[in-house]
């Protein structure tokens, strides 16, 4: 309390000091300041004593009312000298408080400063670190150039300390010596140098910090570091880490490839790009290719990830659970600028998670989010309800939040996104209801589904009541009818009558322009509007006038009848206008279709000028190409270059030596840092026990393992692959055979568990020789370099795959891929019995993709998979080989006609396989024919144009077809769940034909495998908007089980839920007389269940039922399989 | 990287600034006027401002703006993030961070300040070690501090930067050796006008208390880990060990920390544990409204909903409400709209209801848009999600520690549409 009472007392006298202060500056000399100045004097005065006296008590006191001086900001340099012979005080806290006004002041009083520096040179050599390092960080702080060399020789000495504790003060202070003296820059880069090879976690961010402040560009000092810095980085305090990832990631972009290389290619549309993940038979064959023109396509080379790259996105990963914001942030954009396409996706969730934080970090994460969803969409796509909007927020959130949404926005969730925006519309924020009716604007240019929807939403906002919503309706109302004017002329009506009422000038202006724009449309209302214009033209404004003018100009070209009379009206009022550019206008709006006799050549144009169509306006998002910043930077936030900026290189045409990384010492990295680690924790015995082996390296994550084994895995194919395909495929058929006389319990686990132990040894047998082959790389010759290629094209396959691995689903569907083999024979044996030869003889047509193909991938991804298999629970691998129902006949669609193709026919079917390369792929199933009579060669695909977000996987090259001969080839389209057609150019050696595929809705899905309770469950979820029910009359012939059955899946690809219980124990609903089929399936890119009910009732009335979450595949669906049932 | 740092108080004075390379002057703030006075809101203020020379980032916490003054290219929320650590500090120290106290504790704000930061670059922010280097003011030392003229700084040196953890001190010492864990769970949740929910996820933290002796290691472990969708740590936790056994493993700091936060994977259906009855209608022509609002528990799993608080901002054409509770207080405010009505615990067999009329401006039409509710409400020994801690061990140390788990459920962001 007395404390209190203390302060209080001093308050007043302060409020005294800070009059004088204030006044003293400015009016010193005039003589009602003196007053108070003098007062002011006797303070400092009586404080100066404080501080000459004994008592330590006495200066601290003194000290402390200084320091609440400065911090008000006032000014208290004149106690300088007083205070700076206590420097060498005794007393800890009088030192410090001491130090705190000499950092401050010293600029000011140069030659007093200098006092104090004896003092600290002794300091520097103190044996207690902690004051050394202090008197390191004064010293620097003390911007007086005199003292430069002083610094200099000290931070050089602290560099050398032995107390990584000094050695990062010294590090800060580089940074200081060289903001006072930026001449001394080579010598600090020695320093930095120096520090840079400093082993010591604590050392590492602040050295990295000073090479970013003083030599960014020195990238050359980084090499031998960089594989240090990426191991000890999650050791690194959290502030350090920041600038290491942000400095790493402009290194990386300079060392290494584009990982996302040959999806650029391929989105550019070079055709004749393969790429070849799954089968290691052709890559072999390419590189027999290569080597004989390995120069002229040295672009097209299958990208090698060089493994200093995979370190760094490895050790990276686990930071992304730091607490720290700016952590994450910083590993999010290094993820989005350096790893490969479908490794992004990772930091998405850690991001959202952001979102719960301080508004302030919510606002520049989700700024960063708005540019990332413009690349990247389907990233953030299943994270949509976290940017939902709560009324909370504060604006600026709101609108950025709004921002994400409608760039997510696409064909499967708009109707979602669409709901929540209407109820947005409602809310009383009014600057936030604007940029709601603008994103509901650029939702529908670009979505062309819902562009009525959208149209009519914002009609009926023209009725409401709040001005400026209205305005902004007309606004974005006006650009959307340029999209498609004629179809909207009642529209345009209803608009023109809102002249009368709306007063807002740019929306009467819209308005206004749309009415001469489509006058033609509206050719009774546009003269009627003008003239209630011309009537008000003089208490309008500008902008609004301007168009007046324009609509006269417009209406006089096309109806001069009427409104000539009007048009010389309002052109003589515009006239005399105030404003220069309105009677600019008018005059050359006059001179262009007022026919004179001296009229100008250009009035013949006239009509041309102004009626001239216009192209619609793109409204596009403005975080568009924003990510030519780095992300996370502050440039990026403020969308402009700020002081400092480092550019964020290209990345490079052909990788630089990665040998410039090598170490001499060989091991010292993992040793040294391991040593440690365990020295850090040598009570603990469990960490040593479970991890000692690797140490830090280590702290990668569950990847790495996958990803040596994929490796390992891929290595045993093409080792089994160069022994010869054929064995290779007996020894499928012969595991098959086993397979049958087995019960299939065991088949499943008998399976997977083979390859595992292949893969485990062999995994260890790669361990064992990756250690040597380190090493080796170090004397590196460059015929090695090849075995280095080969290595890393295995690994270059393994990502997309680990990547897949992360969700269940997939892997599910991925051991699917891996069985399909085996259960599709038993399938064929239970459609022998069931259907007799018409199906078999169906499949064998089909036993398609030329197996030179598909053998191996499915090898690859057994063993791959086998590690996973393990994982899953018994009971859902017995299960799984139900999902593969008997597909019916597949339907055959002309891809190609014979004569169009000029002899060449192609027909595809949709395979209904799992696409293995890419699992949210459909498999679609080419099928050539050569009727021609001459050979034809290079058949390969081209200028795949495509929606946003699909994708395709090209078929190989064929590279010769026969004349009268049949081959067939698979390709992948990731059709997004949409029912929009892939188009492309079907090419050979001569010709090239434009084709498209369009997929029915049934094939965008696979079929799940679900109990019925689990589908009732399921079912319960997906009520409401998301159920659709339609009641047909059955077909006559498909009355019974087996035809309702087929037909349904032959509509669409879904699995049957077995539904036998239903009849035995359920209670009836519906009475056991009229059997209820179910089935179930997910769509192939976004996973949404599909669950489908037919209830047959009597006399061959049905009722269907389709459960979707996207609706728009649900309506389709229905009406696929209304279609199928009643024909 | 941070130059300088103002503080500004709700009526816009800069009552403390501190710089730590050359001095700039406090009139780089006018530029951050001009934008509050351009954002109606105190929240709207722009993270992030340029001005011609340098850039401000700031950040609102209990009312008042920490401004701090970048010269040139810097992460945003790497300057973000300190300024909430330096204000998270400051509570730490102070038990709260305002005016007033800051006002108080000037010396200590700036020895903090010194330490936090050296050349604008982050020195020391685990609050361990600042503990060590600047002892927190207390009731007791800031008496015999100001009868001896004794000091607030630490008399020994610190050991703390090079102890082999770099979170805790060593030497710690306990009579009782307790570790107190908090599973705290929020519910985040927007139900639309219907009662159906649109977005409902979990998100959760296990704040600690710990104090033992010397160097203890514990392991704590969950029944249910799987439940954990998205986690980050406080960086004790051994990450390998999370990942390879959903274990947490980890050397505690000395004292409260936030050990993990959470989120609970959202293939798990969110129970919400209120329902809330609407009826909230204004009619066209009339100058009143009618107002019904009733609460009820819905999946509490058996517990009492407490500490019931309801919130809503009624149309600006709202001038009044007469309002019935049938039990609690409510309050409306005229100025801001806002509406608050405190529950307290949901009875069940009564289930609390406001109803009555609002009055409208008279002549006004009626308001287009419909308030939003928000809710906060605690459930005691509760997470929400399920999630159960199974054991906590400890190694490392030979005493037998007292250990003590507490669950609670709360409303995060609960919103109500009407």
């Amino acid at each position: 309390m007395s404390t209190a009472a203390l302060y209080n007392d001093q308050g007043a006298a302060e409020a005294a000091v800070e009059a004088g202060q204030e006044t003293t500056p400015t009016s010193s000399s005039s003589g009602a300041a003196f007053g108070l100045f003098s007062t002011d004097f006797k303070k400092n005065e009586d404080l100066k004593e404080m501080l000459e006296s004994n008592k330590e008590s006495l200066k601290l006191e003194a000290m402390k009312r200084i320091v609440q001086l400065i911090s008000k900001g006032k000014n208290a340099s004149e106690l300088f000298p007083a205070i700076v012979k206590n420097v060498a005080s005794k007393n800890i806290e009088l030192k410090k408080l001491v130090y705190v006004y000499l950092v401050r002041y010293a600029e000011e009083q140069q030659d007093l400063a200098l006092l104090s520096i004896s003092t600290f040179q002794r300091a520097l050599k103190d044996p207690n670190q902690f004051i050394r390092a202090s008197a390191l960080r004064v010293l620097s702080s003390i911007r007086v150039p005199i003292i430069v060399p002083i610094m200099m020789l000290a931070i050089k000495e602290a560099a050398a300390d032995l107390s990584p504790y000094v050695r990062k003060t010294s590090a800060h202070a580089i940074q200081k010596l060289h903001s006072l003296d930026p001449d001394q820059k080579e010598q600090l880069i020695e320093v930095i140098e120096k520090l840079l090879k400093d082993k010591s976690t604590l050392v590492a961010g602040s050295v990295v910090m000073a090479f970013e402040e003083v030599c960014p560009d020195r990238i050359d000092l980084i090499h031998k570091n960089y594989r240090k810095l990426c191991n000890l980085l999650v050791d690194v305090e959290e502030w350090g880490q920041v600038v290491i990832i942000n400095m790493l990631t402009r290194y990386a972009r300079t060392q290494f490839l584009n990982p996302n290389i040959n999806e650029s290619l391929l989105e550019e549309g070079s055709g004749g790009e393969k790429m070849f993940y799954g089968s290691d038979e052709d890559e072999d064959e390419d590189e027999k290719e290569k080597k004989a023109e390995a120069a002229a396509i040295a672009k097209r080379k299958p990208y090698v990830m060089d493994p200093d790259h995979r370190l760094l996105l490895r050790n990276t990963k686990p930071l992304l659970q730091s607490r720290n914001a700016a952590v994450v942030m910083a590993v999010a954009q290094l993820y989005f600028h350096l790893a490969p396409k479908a490794e992004v996706g990772v930091i998405a969730k850690a991001l959202v998670r952001l979102l719960r934080s301080h508004s302030e970090v919510q606002f520049v994460v989700l700024q960063n989010v708005a540019t990332m969803t413009i690349k990247r969409r389907g990233m953030f796509e299943p994270y949509l309800k976290s940017f939902y909007i709560r009324s909370t927020d504060p604006t600026q959130i709101k609108v950025l939040k709004l921002e994400v949404l409608t760039n997510l926005a696409n064909e499967t969730n708009i109707s979602t996104i669409l709901r929540e925006f209407q109820t947005y519309i409602k809310s009383m924020d009014k600057d936030f209801v604007a940029a709601t009716i603008q994103a509901i604007g650029r939702c529908a240019t670009n979505i062309g589904e819902v562009r009525d929807t959208c149209l009519n939403g914002l009609v009926q906002l023209l009725s409401n009541r709040d001005e400026l919503v209205v305005a902004e309706s007309v606004v974005v109302i006006k650009k959307l009818l340029q999209m498609q004017p004629e179809k909207h002329s009642d529209i345009i009506k209803h608009m023109a009558k809102l002249t009368d009422n709306i007063q807002v000038p740019m929306a009467r202006a819209s308005i206004l322009w749309l009415i001469g724009e489509y006058c033609e449309h509206v050719p009774r209302i546009a003269p009627d509007v003008l003239r209630k214009m011309a009537k008000s033209f003089t208490n309008e404004e500008d902008i609004v006038k301007l168009q007046i003018i324009n609509l006269a100009a417009k209406l006089y070209l096309t109806n001069s009848k009427q409104t000539k009379l009007l048009t010389q009206y309002v052109l003589n009022l515009a006239k005399y206008d105030q404003n220069y550019d309105i009677r600019d206008r008018a005059r050359f709006v006059r001179q262009l279709i007022v026919p004179t006799e001296k009229s100008g050549a250009l009035s013949k144009y006239a009509k041309k000028l102004f009626l001239a169509l216009k192209p619609a306006p793109v409204l596009e998002s403005p975080f568009k190409d924003r990510d030519h910043f780095q992300l996370g930077s502050l440039s990026h936030l403020l969308n402009a270059k700020a002081g400092g900026y480092q550019e964020l290189p290209e990345w490079p045409e052909a990788a630089p030596d990665p040998s410039v990384r090598n170490v001499e010492v060989p091991e010292w990295t993992k040793c040294s840092s391991r040593e440690k680690r365990k020295e850090k924790k040598v009570e603990k015995p469990f960490y040593s026990d479970s991890e000692g082996e690797s140490g830090p390296t280590e702290s990668a994550d569950s990847e790495s393992d996958s990803a040596s084994t994929t490796d390992s895995a891929s290595a045993s194919v093409s080792e089994e692959s160069e022994s010869g395909l054929e064995s290779e495929s007996e020894e499928e058929s012969e595991t098959e055979e086993e397979e049958e006389d087995k019960k299939e319990k065991k088949n499943q686990k008998k399976e997977p568990k083979k390859p595992v132990q292949e893969s485990e040894s062999e995994q260890s047998s790669e361990e064992e020789d990756r250690k040597p082959e380190k090493r080796s790389k170090k004397l590196k010759s460059d015929s090695e370099s090849d075995s280095v290629e080969d290595e890393g094209s295995e690994s270059e396959s393994s990502p997309s795959e680990s990547e897949d691995f992360e969700s269940e689903a997939v892997v599910t569907k991925k051991k699917k891929a891996a069985e399909s083999k085996p259960p599709s024979k038993s399938v064929r044996k239970e459609e022998k019995k069931e259907k007799k030869e018409m199906s078999l003889l169906d499949l064998d047509d089909f036993e398609p993709t030329p197996s030179p193909q598909v053998t191996p991938v499915n090898t690859l991804l057994s063993n791959s998979l086998a590690t996973d298999l393990e994982g899953l629970s018994l009971s859902d691998s017995i299960l799984s080989p139900a999902t593969i129902i008997p597909s019916g006949a597949l339907k055959n669609y002309e891809l190609l006609h014979r004569i169009t193709g000029e002899g060449l026919s192609v027909e595809y079917c949709f395979s209904r396989q799992p696409f293995s390369p890419d699992a949210n792929m459909v498999a679609v199933q080419l099928q050539f024919t050569n009727n021609s009579t001459s050979d034809t060669k290079n058949l390969h695909m081209e200028d795949v144009r495509l929606q946003s977000g699909m994708r395709v996987k090209e078929f190989p090259e064929i590279e010769l077809l026969p004349a009268g001969e049949m081959t067939s080839a698979v390709m992948g389209i990731d059709f997004c769940d949409s029912t929009q057609a892939a188009n492309f150019q079907l090419c050979s050696h001569t010709k090239k034909f434009f084709v498209s595929i369009q997929p029915p809705v049934g094939e965008l899905m696979r079929p799940v495998f679900l109990t019925e309770n689990e589908f009732k469950k399921e079912q319960g979820q997906l009520m409401g908007m998301n159920e659709i029910t339609e009641k047909l009359t059955l077909d006559v012939k498909c009355r019974n089980e087996h035809a309702i059955v087929q037909r349904v899946t032959t509509a669409a690809n879904l699995s049957r839920v077995p539904c036998g219980s239903d009849k035995e124990c359920s209670p009836p609903v519906p009475p056991p007389d009229y059997p209820v089929h179910r089935f179930a399936g997910r769509t192939v890119t976004s996973s949404s269940l599909v669950l489908v009910t037919v209830a047959t009732r009597e006399e061959g009335a049905a009722q269907l039922m389709v459960n979707c979450e996207k609706m728009v595949i649900g309506t389709m669906l229905v009406k696929d399989i209304l279609l199928a049932l009643t024909q | 990287m941070i130059h300088s740092l103002f503080l500004i108080n709700a009526s816009g004075d800069i009552f403390l600034e501190k710089h730590w390379k050359s001095v700039v002057s406090r009139s780089v703030c006018d530029y951050f006027f001009e934008a509050q006075e351009r954002a109606t809101e105190p929240e709207n203020v722009p993270p992030v401002i340029p001005t011609p020379h340098h850039y401000l980032i700031s950040v609102l916490r209990h009312r008042i703006y920490f401004v701090a003054v970048i010269q040139s290219e810097v992460p945003p929320l790497f300057v973000i993030e300190f300024l909430h650590r330096v204000v998270d500090t400051f509570q730490d120290y102070f038990g709260v961070c305002t005016e007033a106290a800051i006002k108080d504790n000037v010396v200590v704000v700036y020895e903090l300040l010194e330490e936090m930061l050296d050349n604008g670059f982050p020195l020391a922010t685990e609050s361990n070690i600042l503990k060590e280097l600047i002892k927190p003011p207390t009731i007791l030392r800031t008496m015999v501090n100001t009868i001896t003229g004794s000091t607030n700084v630490g008399e020994q040196l610190p050991t703390g930067q090079l102890s082999v953890v770099p979170w805790r001190r060593t030497g710690v010492k306990y009579t009782n050796n307790e570790a107190y864990f908090d599973v705290v769970e929020e519910i985040d949740a927007i139900i639309d006008k219907s009662g159906s929910t649109i977005t409902a996820e979990i998100q959760g933290v296990i704040d600690a208390c710990v104090k033992l002796t010397g160097m203890p290691d514990l392991t704590l472990s969950f029944m249910n880990p799987r439940l954990l969708d998205d986690v980050s740590f406080h960086p004790c936790v051994r990450f390998k060990r999370w990942e390879a056994e959903r274990i947490l493993s980890f050397i505690p700091p000395d004292g409260n920390f936030r050990l993990l936060s959470y989120h609970v994977s959202s293939q798990n259906l969110v129970a919400i544990p209120v329902y809330v009855k609407h009826n909230i209608t204004f009619r066209e022509g009339s100058s009143q409204g009618r107002f019904d609002l009733t609460l009820g528990p819905k999946q509490t799993m058996g517990k009492a909903v407490e500490a019931v608080l309801v919130s809503s901002q009624l149309p600006r054409g709202v001038l009044n409400a007469n309002l019935n509770p049938s039990q609690g207080t409510y309050t409306f405010d005229p100025v801001t709209k806002l509406l608050t009505w405190d529950v307290g615990k949901i009875n069940p067999q009564k289930l609390p209801n406001l109803k009555g009329t609002m009055n409208l401006q008279a002549g006004a039409s009626k308001p287009d848009e419909n308030p939003t509710i928000n809710i906060q409400f605690k459930i005691q020994q509760m997470a929400i999600s399920g999630l159960k801690v199974n054991r906590l061990d400890m190694y490392g140390e030979k005493y037998k520690p007292f250990k003590g788990i507490k669950y609670m459920t709360k409303a995060g962001k609960f919103q109500v549409r009407t």
